[in-house]
């Protein structure tokens, strides 16, 4: 393996993993804060890729399309929300799996009755669409590291939001005393709907954006899901820093598993897992 | 009710469902046979859910790993004995169920639901990406297992009725089985884990080898309802171990009411009959296309208004309603 080759795949596996940063760091803030496991999470996923590839046809623009969908699926979240999720915070993890087991097949079918169940290619955004040649015959997809740069942004905007301001403060208080945090005077309730509707609009942002690469296609988002709730296990719940670190390690390990023992990749990751629980079952940065 | 009557009931449906194959119709036959299979999938699902505390979401994993053992097992053009194959395929389950258990039983909660789900999975991918079981075409069992007893042929699973009364008996047993095990002092001990680790551990029980023997057993006994689906079918491929399996199987233990082995077996009836109405076109016409809209909403309410599941409202009805315990 020449290095040009080598760095190719290096710079898939961080685009990969940081896209899955993305979609699992949703799902580790919901589990952590407010303590619901989402199966259902991977269907925000495709309702992005789905929501980018038809408004961009209708509108010719991946980044118009961004743009109104984003809304459209924090909308979504909060609606989920208040009617659905709600009803479960008090509830056995069991319910918890069984109903948004449930809204899986709803999301599913009413991506067949409204989109159809067909394979569809979106377009690379022509700003985005050049490459860097690296050597007389490789070259790198600029979009691959335009997406690396916004979740990277992303990844920034999020630490900063939990860690530095006050909102993040409220979210970190409601996640170790929600009684507490209630008596204080502070809207615990809306934090949760905020927190929710945020790890949403995050998984189907990273939908959006990987459309043009991953293409749209029907349980696009149990793919991603499984692969998500593995990251979430080596990073331990409830741990951004984990989500980021765990996410980072399964891009390059499934990457580089493809290139060099395409046999068994799609094992790899699921062995790593094995490999954690066996050192830390609590996660890397989950707390004992 | 009294306790005679209730003692008496499992062997007067038994005897009811043994006279079924009466409608003289394959297809309703074959239907009911898929019922009991299903319904020891989840009584083995039950044994973890209901009164081990270990709500598994890749019990699957199991169920198909025995219908690819007995694939594997099975000579291209002549019939595999069951008097080996069956153990084998269980034997099988209860090894993977074993070594996945000693890594799954050391997390809890959320992460135990994640982590198995995703052994499940690696499993799926065992299957789908590598040649061994015809990758993600599958495999075909053209000759169906032999059932012989010295040269004479006991059971012909080639004949839907002789195959509904196999999975007929083997559903009895496993509901003996696990009645007589959830009767003994392990089963006691099981489910006081469930109410109370810390203190069965304080009071001297090794919490993780129960747990793990559990495990291993409730493996096992999804093995057995893999390897009969693998025969009814001829065929198995990826989906019989996909998650879909395992969210499916986890709802009929919840819809006929988890900790309760006749619960699992109502779901499994339940269950297998709605799915085949809803999808049945001939009803619902182009609607029936998109079946699992409709199931999606039925599991969805479940989940939120029906928590005992069938069984709780049975026992709802026949005495006054007490206060649910735990999780409202």
């Amino acid at each position: 393996m020449d290095f040009a080759f080598f760095l190719i795949q290096l710079l898939n596996g961080l685009q990969y993993g940081l896209l899955l940063f993305l979609v699992a760091s949703g799902l580790t803030l919901v589990f952590g804060i407010m303590g619901i496991i989402n199966l259902a999470h991977g269907s925000f996923y495709m309702v992005g890729a789905y929501l980018a590839w038809s408004l961009s046809s209708m509108t010719g623009s991946l980044t118009a399309a961004i743009l109104l969908a984003i809304p459209l699926t924090v909308i979504l979240g909060m609606a989920l929300e208040r009617l659905l999720f709600r009803h479960l915070y008090q509830r056995d993890h069991l319910y918890q799996v069984l109903l948004t087991y449930g809204l899986i097949l709803v999301f599913e079918e009413l991506r067949s009755l409204i989109w159809g169940d067909d394979v569809h290619g979106v377009a690379v955004p022509a700003l985005l669409n050049a490459s860097i040649p690296l050597t007389d015959n490789l070259s790198y997809p600029v979009y691959r590291l335009a997406i690396s740069g916004v979740c990277l942004l992303l990844a920034a905007a999020l630490y900063f939001l939990i860690q530095k301001t006050r909102l993040g403060m409220m979210i970190r208080a409601g996640a170790s005393n929600r009684d507490m945090v209630q008596s204080l005077g502070i809207d615990i309730k809306l934090i949760y709907t905020l927190v929710f509707a945020m790890g949403i609009a995050l998984a189907a942002f990273a939908g959006m954006i990987n459309a043009p690469l991953s293409s749209v296609f029907p349980n696009m988002g149990s793919q991603v899901l499984i692969i998500c709730f593995v990251v979430v296990v080596i990073g331990g719940i409830g741990s951004v820093k984990g989500a980021m670190a765990a996410s980072l390690m399964i891009g390059l390990a499934e990457t580089f598993g493809q290139v060099l023992v395409p046999e068994v990749a799609g094992m790899i990751v699921y062995v790593l897992m094995a490999v954690v629980l066996v050192w830390r079952p609590q996660g890397l940065f989950g707390k004992a | 009710m009294n306790s005679r009557l209730t003692q008496l009931l499992p062997w007067v449906v038994v005897g009811v469902l043994a006279l079924f194959p009466l409608v003289d119709s394959p297809f309703y036959i074959q239907l009911m046979t898929k019922v009991l299979i299903m319904a020891i999938f989840a009584m083995s699902l039950d044994l973890l859910v209901g009164y081990t505390g270990l709500v598994s979401f890749g019990h699957a994993a199991y169920f198909g790993l025995a219908g690819y053992a007995l694939a594997l097992m099975t000579p291209k053009y002549e019939a595999v004995s069951l008097w080996w194959s069956l153990p084998a395929a269980i034997g099988v389950c209860a090894l993977f169920a074993l070594i996945t258990g000693l890594l799954v039983l050391r997390t809890r909660g959320i992460y135990f639901i994640m982590v198995t789900l995703a052994f499940a999975q690696m499993l799926f991918f065992v299957f789908h990406d590598t040649k061994l079981g015809g990758g993600s075409d599958g495999a075909y069992i053209y000759v169906k297992p032999a059932m012989k007893l010295g040269g004479f042929e006991l059971v012909n699973l080639e004949k839907a009725d002789q195959f509904y009364w196999l999975a007929l008996v083997l559903m009895a047993a496993t509901y003996l089985l696990l009645h007589r095990v959830l009767g003994s002092s392990f089963g006691r001990a099981l489910v006081g884990i469930k109410v109370n680790e810390h203190r069965m551990r304080a009071l001297g029980f090794p919490v993780f080898r129960y747990q793990l023997a559990s495990f291993t057993l409730s493996g096992s006994l999804a093995g057995i309802a893999g390897y009969l689906a693998a025969v009814q079918y001829g065929f198995v491929n990826p989906e019989i171990l996909s998650w879909h399996q395992s969210g499916a199987v986890l709802m009929i233990v919840i819809l006929g009411g988890m900790g309760t082995l006749y619960g699992s077996v109502i779901g499994a009836f339940a269950f297998v009959i709605l799915q085949e109405v809803l999808s049945n076109q001939a009803w619902f016409g182009i609607a029936a296309k998109h079946w699992q809209l409709a199931m999606g909403i039925f599991i969805m309410l479940v989940a939120l208004y029906l928590p005992q599941g069938l069984a709780g409202l049975a026992r709802n009805f026949r005495s006054k309603p007490v206060a649910e315990a735990g999780d409202e």
